[in-house]
């Protein structure tokens, strides 16, 4: 799940009339967003009131499900070319993979109508898995697991070190926001400890993070593990 | 000179710090240093200290250096990548400096730039074996250099971290990095400093105990609340709260700080946070002035 949180009607505002926007149409979204109370319905009806007493015109709106599916989106602006013709900008209150999809899609047709972000995208500090909970993956392409115990350094540490602790740390919690950071590393060290495994610690040479692994391997690029949609493409063409 | 080489010969190390101005008057900076000239073997460089921006320390080192002090060139991961760190440390070497100390860094969110992008590409353990591997003539990539350094890398170290069994192993790690001498977080209570040496000792490595002038009574609780590592007893808290002259009552718990741990360790670094006219007194009545 991406968490979005509704940016300040006075950023919205300053974004579409520092390009003379007055007529918008609203996008909304069913999913994470509508789950993080900035996307849904209720939220869209609220947002297209704040802007109407701003002087702005709602030509329409819309809340699809899912719109980082551009699929989804194709069909759910079918019934809206009227309205989105004669709108001078949309505005998308979801998180930024939507407002891509939704910018992406009306692209296609003409480029003329802009999307803009109605939210900000929450960092959530690294992927977490499929069923979400606390523990959080960075996508870093060189797993260090095997020899912190299981706690990953770079999304407990603050400070993304991999060779033990700075000395910031008081009474086990992070330099960085105390009360709601333990010290990642004390973590680690509590476990490898409660395992008998410290050596393992104090023999590792010291480990050096390759920044280059973070960045998606090209070879990824070209296969549906990158994008589901790049076969789907593929298929409808070659029909 | 090389801090190694004053080990080597037997000496009881001191040092103290000088911290860049923010903006480019170096005058006051400069002041401390001469202040200091007599009675330190060398004086440490802050790294743009708790994440605030200043005049850089490899600046610094250089015009100390260029006056006849030597520097402790202090550098810190949170603002440069592996490429900034391997050119700040050639950049050094051909400017003078001879002596390193290699740190982590705090957070940018203790400074007045919260916002600033956080780097942390290396840490204190892999700066260490970044520098080394300078000292042998290569890169971190492996490439060869054209004229090397020979840099006498510090490290840090806190007697009063908990567990300090972690600490002992970063230490170890650093040791095995590259370090060649400690400085120490401040050391205000003798027994625990002893006990860590115990530790320590084993490892074979100098350590310089940190000393922090104690301003007042509220410092102290300060430190205690909020700076890792520090631990001030409550009997010098109460000491500092019953002095009528609270400069003769700090000179005074640093000195005998100082002779009680100096059996102890190769060396005292002062941190006089802005209370550099009162170092050359705590030192003499140290026993330890002048220096040399």
């Amino acid at each position: 799940m991406l968490v979005s949180e509704r940016k300040p009607l006075e950023e919205i505002l300053e974004l579409l009339e520092g390009e003379g926007r007055r007529r918008l149409f609203l996008l909304g979204c069913n999913g994470c967003a509508a789950a993080s109370g900035t996307g849904g319905e209720r939220e869209v009806l609220e947002l297209k009131g704040e802007l109407e007493r701003a002087g702005k015109e709602v030509v329409g709106w819309k809340v699809l499900d899912f719109l980082c599916q551009k699929g989804l989106i194709r069909v759910g602006l079918k019934p809206y070319e009227a309205e989105l013709a004669v709108a001078e900008a949309v505005l998308a209150s979801t998180c930024g993979i939507g407002v891509q999809a939704a910018a992406a899609v009306l692209a296609e047709k003409e480029a003329r109508l802009p999307v803009y972000p109605a939210c900000n995208t929450i960092p959530l500090g690294g992927v977490r898995g499929e069923w979400p909970g606390a523990e959080r993956c960075l996508e870093c392409g060189q797993c260090f697991l095997g020899l912190t115990a299981g706690i990953c350094p770079l999304t407990a540490c603050t400070k993304q070190l991999v060779n033990g602790p700075c000395g910031g740390a008081k009474e086990g919690r992070c330099e960085f926001e105390p009360d709601a950071r333990p010290c990642g590393w004390e973590l680690i060290y509590e476990r490898l400890k409660r395992q008998g495994r410290l050596d393992l610690l104090r023999k590792s040479p010291p480990l050096f993070k390759d920044y280059a692994k973070m960045q998606p391997p090209k070879k990824l690029r070209q296969t549906t593990k990158w994008a589901l949609e790049l076969e789907l493409e593929e298929e409808v063409t070659s029909r | 000179m090389k801090l190694s080489e004053l080990f080597r010969a037997g000496k009881f190390v001191v040092t103290s710090e000088v911290g860049p101005p923010k903006g480019t008057d170096t005058s006051e900076m400069l002041a401390n240093a001469e202040l200091l000239r007599p009675y330190v073997h060398a004086l440490n460089i802050t790294d743009q200290q708790s994440s605030v921006m200043r005049l850089g320390s490899l600046a610094a080192a250089h015009l100390l250096k260029e006056r006849g002090l030597e520097p402790i060139y202090q550098l810190t991961c949170r603002d440069r990548n592996r490429i900034a760190l391997q050119s700040d440390l050639l950049s050094a070497w051909t400017m003078g400096v001879e002596n390193v100390l290699c740190l982590t860094g705090d957070y940018v969110s203790l400074g007045d730039h919260p916002g600033a992008k956080p780097v942390f590409d290396l840490d204190s353990v892999s700066l260490l074996a970044t520098a080394k591997r300078l000292n042998e003539g290569y890169d971190l990539a492996g490439n060869e250099l054209q004229g090397k350094p020979d840099f006498c890398l510090g490290a840090v170290v806190t007697p009063g971290a908990n567990p300090l069994e972690m600490q002992l192993i970063k230490m170890e790690r650093k040791i095995e990095a590259g370090a060649e001498f400690f400085q120490t977080q401040a050391v205000y209570e003798p027994e625990k400093f002893a006990a860590f040496m115990e530790e320590a000792k084993e490892l074979k490595v100098p350590v310089i105990a940190g000393i922090i002038l104690l301003k007042s009574a509220g410092m102290a609780r300060f430190m205690n609340k909020n700076v890792a590592g520090v631990h001030v007893p409550e009997h010098l808290i109460a000491e500092m709260e019953g002095a009528k002259d609270r400069v003769a009552k700090s000179i005074e718990i640093a000195a005998r700080l100082i002779r009680e741990i100096r059996p102890l360790c190769q060396g005292v670094h002062i941190m006089p946070i802005g209370w550099e006219r009162h170092v050359p007194a705590v030192l003499e009545e140290a026993g330890l002035a002048p220096a040399k």
